[in-house]
């Protein structure tokens, strides 16, 4: 009687605990195969913050190295004093911000305007600017460089910006925000006596802060890696951007890698920053670039 | 349309104009530019695509230039090249990537955050870093991937000199951009599965590889479509990687649409060609993806 009570208990004592051995090396096998993967993500970066240590000489040894050299500081050096790279710094610095916050705000205008509107064409308007993210990129390659040379902006930072301002992904975004910013809000700021422009910076805006932060760092990101374009329109070292001179060092007919990979380095270090402050805007920046769902 | 928004009250003659100045006002930057630095690329690209320069003239040559790239051997070289890196490496990104989100999504993993970052470093970096980067890496002699394989007994690879290696190198290049970033978009979709559907499940006694297959995958349906769709035309349309990795090289072997587009344009000044190049890159973009679009859609029913 006592042993016939005993003995589900016991087994079902002993499911749990099988259950939880299974459980523990379950979830041990998931993390060892997730910790690998992320070794092969990490490595390549980690490599490259090692090698930018050492001089061009010393960077590829076999075994490699497993540990910091001294040369970190002469790498940054020739860098920014014989490559110029000071430069293509400042104008990648210069041009990722001014189109960030230019694009973010109208962007958010003609959010505002489809989400909160009705005018006619109103979704044509719409439909159309959509349409043209599925043009590829190359094909207005031609056409804007063309009219770059015709306006005289070859070089220049107009020619970086303004193609770049009307973002279709942006107006998407900032539509779909806007839409829950709720009508009464607006209708009470105009009762108020704000004008239009007023109430759309003042109230509108502020509401939909977290979609502004996902745009802009979405546009940031764009513009700071953007290649192509920049490429075909920028013909002098002094207007490069960080992407267009770290391709043209790798050009040299013997590659300077102790220059080239602190490059890539400082290239990729604001963003680096941008995600380790703002990583949830960032992954909703990502988000914000695989639409439609 | 569900909200309107009606203006104060205006005099009757002048309430429409108004009740459209605003939105217009609110639109006009991006209208302006929209029409300036995209609408009239496009036509014009266009036109041009019918016209050939001679003597410093546009001429209007009709299809010739459509004409010449149904025949041309270096066309079909890339458009072969850009398919191949295409099929080989949205399945093996976009696999990895599912199975990625699973492992986040689950409670059972440990030291989530740790992992979190890690996978995101290569998606912080550009085009152009990474690819500097991994022909850093893919170096025959000293690289550090061919070192890994040598110290696990495997011949070293030679990555960027051997046609087919070549764009191996760009497929992995590539899935290790862009793994993590794909995994991010799954993994977005999974947290919106309903746990009430895997409970269910697993009262039926659904295996977990049954939960995986009848509840997980149709749940990430919409983000799969989405991720296939979206890898494709970027991947149609490649040009950093191979720029800087192989510069088309060896032979042609990783030479793409968009690289002999970029070539025939500010290589060999060939306006005319170079935009015919584009609108045949826009079409095989269009039709894939249509064609994708009705075949993931009519499995879905």
């Amino acid at each position: 009687m006592t042993a016939q009570l005993t003995t589900p208990r016991r087994a079902s004592a002993r499911r749990t605990s099988q259950h939880r051995r299974r459980e523990a090396t379950r979830s041990g096998f998931l993390t060892v195969f997730v910790a690998l993967g992320a070794l092969v993500m990490i490595v390549p970066f980690l490599w490259l913050i090692v090698a930018t240590t050492y001089p061009t000489s010393e960077i590829f040894t076999v075994p490699p190295h497993v540990w910091f050299g001294d040369y970190f500081w002469q790498n940054l050096t020739t860098l920014f004093q014989s490559r110029g790279f000071g430069d293509a710094l400042r104008n990648s610095l210069v041009v990722a911000t001014v189109t960030t916050v230019i694009a973010v705000f109208i962007c958010s205008a003609a959010g505002y305007a489809f989400a909160k509107f009705t005018f006619p064409g109103r979704n044509v308007i719409f439909v159309v600017i959509i349409a043209s993210l599925a043009l590829p990129s190359q094909v207005t390659l031609v056409p804007l460089f063309q009219m770059m040379v015709e306006l005289g902006w070859l070089n220049t930072y107009p020619s970086l910006i303004l193609p770049n301002l009307a973002v279709p992904f942006g107006i998407f975004l900032m539509r779909q925000s806007m839409s829950s910013v709720p009508d009464e809000l607006i209708q009470a700021a105009r009762v108020d006596g704000a004008g239009e422009f007023r109430t759309f910076l003042q109230i509108v805006l502020p509401t939909v802060r977290p979609a502004l932060a996902a745009c802009s760092i979405f546009l940031f990101l764009g513009q700071w890696n953007d290649f192509v374009y920049p490429l075909v329109v920028l013909r002098t070292q002094d207007a490069y951007t960080v992407p267009v001179a770290l391709a043209s060092l790798q050009g040299v007919s013997s590659t300077d890698y102790g220059a080239l990979l602190t490059g890539t380095l400082v290239s990729i270090t604001p963003v680096l920053i941008l995600f380790l402050f703002l990583q949830r805007h960032f992954v909703a920046g990502l988000l914000a670039g695989s639409v439609k769902q | 349309m569900s909200t309107t928004i009606r203006p104060a009250a205006v005099p009757r003659r002048r309430r429409r104009i108004s009740r459209w100045a605003t939105p217009f006002a609110f639109l006009a930057p991006v209208l302006l530019l929209f029409l300036s630095f995209k609408a009239y690329p496009v036509l014009y690209a266009l036109y041009l695509s019918f016209t050939t320069n001679e003597a410093g003239q546009q001429l209007f040559v009709g299809f010739d230039n459509y004409i010449r790239l149904a025949s041309d051997p270096l066309f079909r070289i890339a458009l072969g090249n850009t398919v191949l890196i295409l099929v080989v490496q949205v399945p093996i990104m976009l696999v990895t990537a599912v199975f990625l989100a699973v492992a986040f999504n689950s409670r059972l993993l440990r030291g989530r955050t740790v992992f979190r970052v890690a996978y995101f470093i290569p998606i912080v970096m550009g085009l152009v870093a990474y690819g500097i980067l991994f022909s850093a890496l893919l170096k025959y002699d000293d690289g550090l991937v061919n070192f890994a394989l040598s110290s696990i007994g495997l011949p070293k690879v030679p990555w960027l000199a051997d046609p087919f290696w070549a764009k191996m190198a760009i497929v992995l290049a590539l899935s290790w951009h862009y793994v993590g970033n794909n995994a991010v978009i799954y993994l977005a979709q999974l947290q919106a599965i309903p746990t009430e559907l895997y409970e269910a499940a697993a009262v039926d006694g659904a295996s977990r590889w049954q939960q995986f297959r009848n509840v997980t995958l149709p749940g990430l349906r919409p983000a799969l479509v989405l991720t296939i769709v979206l890898s494709t035309i970027g991947t149609l349309q490649l040009f950093d990687e191979p720029y800087v990795l192989t510069n088309g090289g060896p032979n042609n072997a990783t030479l793409t649409i968009g690289m002999y587009l970029y070539q025939n344009a500010f290589q060999y000044f060939d306006f005319g060609y170079a935009s015919a190049i584009g609108y045949a890159l826009t079409l095989i973009v269009a039709l894939v993806s249509v064609i994708q679009m009705l075949i993931l859609r009519r499995r879905a029913s």
